[in-house]
């Protein structure tokens, strides 16, 4: 029999970690909804990201939480360039092309890394990564409430952006309706550059929040990415709320399933679980009818 | 049976490599890269012929390598019998899968997507249960007599390999001009008015599926009897996904030669690149995923477009594309 | 004297989230004639056919063919009934000749290649598509794709045809020469039933004409009759516009 302090720390932890792949999943989806695109090159950019904020540590001393500061708006470059440059102009907007364009980029960018870094795992050692906070019912690690806290900022960083900005509307416009925000002046090509770049860019911080905890190698990125699309399949390609609420559930399941089931079957059960939505709801939780 | 002759004409050609060529290392680049367009080919009749892009095509080759192997290796199985099987086997998880996508009208990166996720969970479930090894894999024990699949001289693997891609080869043609495959392109084209024109388009994707999964099966068949070792991440892993994918679409997706042309070329690629700068780990994946890109963004229809591109800088006015003889 | 229909729609309605886009349509098709439904645009006709050929499932009512209730069974299956339609924007299947575009239709009743070829040549002339044959569809103008869609439905040798706006963005001359040919369809015993905003071509044609109206049918009659409609003027022109002109009796 189970306790019920490890069955809690088991859910709240599956909530934290959750959080950070919601956050994952958040670039995801937001790249979905607007370029309509499933981005097959979102788990080897959180690799890059994640051996990036490694780098950052090691060669500058930065810590990951600083480190967001920068690698956010490097990795919204890299974004944006690799879709205004590569993907854009070499798909040529056919959604089969679009698809072997992001796998072929997945594949250069994992197999780089390793033929770069080789195979081994490495890992950080912040001084506060084994320090925890007692919640009362439970014990979290700080970093993880650390960046549980973060992803809501984000989130709500990107809401207000969509809400109140005029780069906002512009993207909201073209999810909409592609071909009315065109006549209407706006630069596609732009906003959808725009729009890869924040979805890398959030990648970029889940790699932050993730390096204290988590361990980098060069096929780091796929154990997090189809947990991820997991995620914007059940919540809904293209919302933000069904990849938040996703998360926090696919993370709890995935906590309660290791628990039970141990590590390696726990991962099949979240693949069990992206078939079954697939096949039997594509649209998910929250995303519209197709 | 003209139609044939191209074919036999290219089959006749590589029979005669292992009787001009005695150099192991070339006859052993051979083999894998026929084994590999054996697995394009199988790609190609759902992904090319039918517009259906799977990533997951390791799903096929890994049953036919695990099953033919584990037939053997615990349960004695004769070789032939187990390879046999293993196609079948390779056969029956695409119906499968082909029926559970395909009923629910998945399409598109769907699709791509749920068959990324069947690789990816057979690969895990391989990677843990006793049947296959577990983490440790499977292996055929040496017993080098025909009777067992197993030849000292590698040219009797080359043309039993060759022999097999001959086989997917005229298929392929016979396909290409039956009503299955005429529907099949109907459906890849314009589901919708294919639907309206009286073809079962679940039904046609199905049978496009098994015929896929038995073709890319047979390739990891090949594989388990070849290289008498098999564990998971060799028989499910992305990496047989992405050289099933490649090969066709960089060869001529949708085309007879397609795969082979595909297989040659990528594997050559990936050797030379190897020869010139050492055997380190993941640089012939570099060089797939970045000729993958360029050829999407150059050449989409693959190397069949070369064809054109010289054609224009001649001036020479195209024919017709294969696809559309009638 | 009743005629007997080879298709008909009792009560039919179709919803689209909060949009009613058919209200309890019932109309009959009778077999072997010209049946034509005409109306405004977004009035529901594509609606109904797409209903009629098992694309849409009605929300309420039937949909019956040849004496069977069909309501609920796929499009392919109703075309092996030999219900055939072709598309308001045209969807040749582009990578392909349109000899082997026609191919696929012909193929439904016929397994072997020989005979579909025969049948694919017979019909390629018959629509005047004779020359064109070894052509990529794609590069067919939009009166030869217009024609290339006929022809597929009618390879798969129909007793009854769908026509969506066939007519739609031909000129004048075009029309002329292809209205001989619908009619020439209808005398070897096909029924059709088209949508069509040409109004020569409906008057000439059909012989029976249902208008539809926001998603209800608001006349029937004789092309002449309609014509002179009130309610159907006014639907097509504005509220008061049978008055203003003078024209039609209250129906």
């Amino acid at each position: 029999m189970l306790s019920p302090a490890i069955l809690i720390a088991a859910i709240v932890n599956g909530l934290l970690t959750g959080a950070v792949y919601a956050l994952v999943a958040l670039g995801l989806t937001l790249i979905y909804g607007v370029l309509h695109i499933i981005n097959f090159a979102h788990g080897a950019l959180l690799t890059i990201a994640m051996f990036a904020a490694f780098f950052a540590y090691r060669e500058l001393g930065l810590d990951p939480y600083l480190a967001i500061f920068m690698l956010a708006p490097a990795f919204f470059a890299f974004g944006y360039g690799l879709q205004r440059f590569i993907i854009g102009p070499a798909s040529h907007g056919d959604d089969r092309n679009i698809l072997l364009v992001t796998l072929g980029l997945a594949v250069i960018i994992e197999n780089a890394l390793l033929f770069a870094f080789r195979a081994d795992t490495r890992t950080i050692d912040v001084p506060y990564a084994f320090e925890s906070i007692n919640l009362g019912f439970t014990f979290v690690a700080v970093p993880r409430l650390a960046g549980f806290v973060a992803v809501f900022v984000v989130a709500s960083a990107l809401w207000l952006i969509m809400a109140f900005t005029d780069m906002g509307r512009a993207i909201r416009a073209v999810a909409k309706e592609k071909l009315g925000a065109q006549l209407a002046g706006i630069d596609v090509a732009h906003i959808y550059a725009v729009t890869f770049g924040l979805g890398t860019a959030c990648v970029a911080i889940a790699a932050c929040l993730l390096i204290p905890s988590y361990y980098v190698n060069p096929s780091a990125g796929n154990a997090f990415i189809l947990v991820a699309f997991t995620i914007v399949v059940l919540g809904g390609m293209g919302s933000v709320l069904g990849a938040l609420i996703g998360g926090l559930i696919i993370g709890v399941v995935e906590s309660l399933s290791s628990l039970f089931l141990g590590e390696s079957l726990g991962q099949v059960g979240i693949f069990l679980i992206f078939i079954a939505v697939l096949l039997v709801r594509p649209s998910g939780l929250f995303g519209a009818r197709a | 049976m003209k139609d044939l002759a191209p074919i036999a004409g290219v089959v006749a050609v590589l029979a005669a490599v292992p009787l001009i060529v005695h150099s192991n290392v070339v006859l052993n680049f051979m083999v894998v890269a026929l084994m590999i367009a054996l697995a394009g080919q199988g790609w190609n009749i759902l992904g090319g012929y039918g517009g259906q892009y799977s990533f997951g095509h390791a799903a096929f080759f890994g049953t036919g390598a695990y099953v033919t192997a584990v037939l053997q290796a615990r349960y004695g199985i004769n070789a032939w019998f187990a390879f046999a099987i293993g196609i079948a086997g390779g056969a029956l998880v695409g119906a499968v899968i082909g029926a559970l996508t395909f009923r629910s009208g998945l399409r598109g990166s769907y699709f791509a997507l749920v068959t990324l996720a069947f690789a990816e969970v057979l690969r895990i479930v391989a990677s843990v249960t006793p049947i296959t090894g577990a983490g440790v894999g499977t292996l055929i024990k040496l017993d080098l007599r025909p009777l067992a699949f197993q030849f000292q001289s590698r040219a009797a693997f080359y043309w039993i390999i060759l022999l097999l891609v001959a086989a997917a080869l005229v298929t392929t043609r016979a396909i290409e001009r039956s009503r299955f495959g005429t529907w099949l392109i109907a459906v890849r084209e314009n589901e919708d008015a294919a639907t309206a024109l009286g073809v079962d388009a679940a039904a046609v994707k199905l049978g496009a599926m098994v015929i896929s999964a038995a073709i890319t099966a047979a390739a990891g068949c090949f594989y388990a009897q070849y290289f008498l070792f098999v564990d998971a991440p060799i028989a499910y892993g992305t990496w047989i996904s992405i050289e099933a994918l490649l090969t066709p679409i960089i060869g001529g997706v949708g085309t007879v030669f397609g795969p082979l042309i595909g297989a040659l070329a990528v594997r050559g690629l990936g050797e030379t690149a190897r020869a010139l700068t050492g055997d380190a780990p993941g640089l012939d994946l570099i060089v797939y995923g970045t000729v993958l890109v360029l050829v999407i963004w150059f050449m989409p229809r693959g190397l069949a477009d070369a064809g054109k591109w010289l054609r224009r800088a001649r001036a020479i006015p195209a024919p017709q594309e294969e696809a559309s003889h009638g | 004297m009743a005629e007997t229909p080879l298709v008909a729609v009792h009560n039919v309605s179709r919803r689209f989230g909060g949009l009613l886009a058919v209200k309890a349509v019932s109309l009959a098709a009778p077999a072997g004639r010209i049946t034509a439904l005409i109306g405004p645009n977004g009035a529901g006709k594509t609606t109904l056919f797409a209903i009629i050929s098992g694309f849409l499932k009605p929300s309420d009512g039937k949909v019956r063919y040849d004496g069977e209730d069909v309501t609920n069974e796929p499009p392919h299956r109703l075309a092996r009934r030999g219900i055939a339609r072709t598309f308001q924007i045209v969807q040749p299947f582009a990578g392909l000749s349109v000899r082997d575009n026609i191919l696929v239709g012909a193929y439904l009743r016929h397994r072997s290649r020989a005979e579909a070829l025969d049948v694919t040549n017979r019909i390629a002339r018959d629509v005047g598509l004779a020359d064109m044959l070894d052509r990529p569809a794609d590069t067919l103008t939009v009166a030869g794709r217009k024609r290339l869609e006929l022809a597929r439905a009618l390879a798969t040798e129909p007793k009854l045809l769908l026509l969506d706006e066939v007519l739609a963005g031909l000129n004048p001359s075009e029309i002329r020469d292809i209205v001989p040919v619908i009619r020439g369809l209808c005398d070897r015993g096909i029924t059709i039933f088209m949508i069509e905003h040409v109004m020569q071509a409906v008057m000439r044609l059909s012989e029976h004409v249902f208008v539809l109206a926001e998603g209800s049918i608001i006349a029937e009659g004789t092309p002449a009759e309609v014509a002179a409609d009130r309610a159907v003027v006014e639907a097509y022109l504005g509220h008061g516009a049978a008055a203003k002109w003078g024209v039609g009796h209250v129906h």
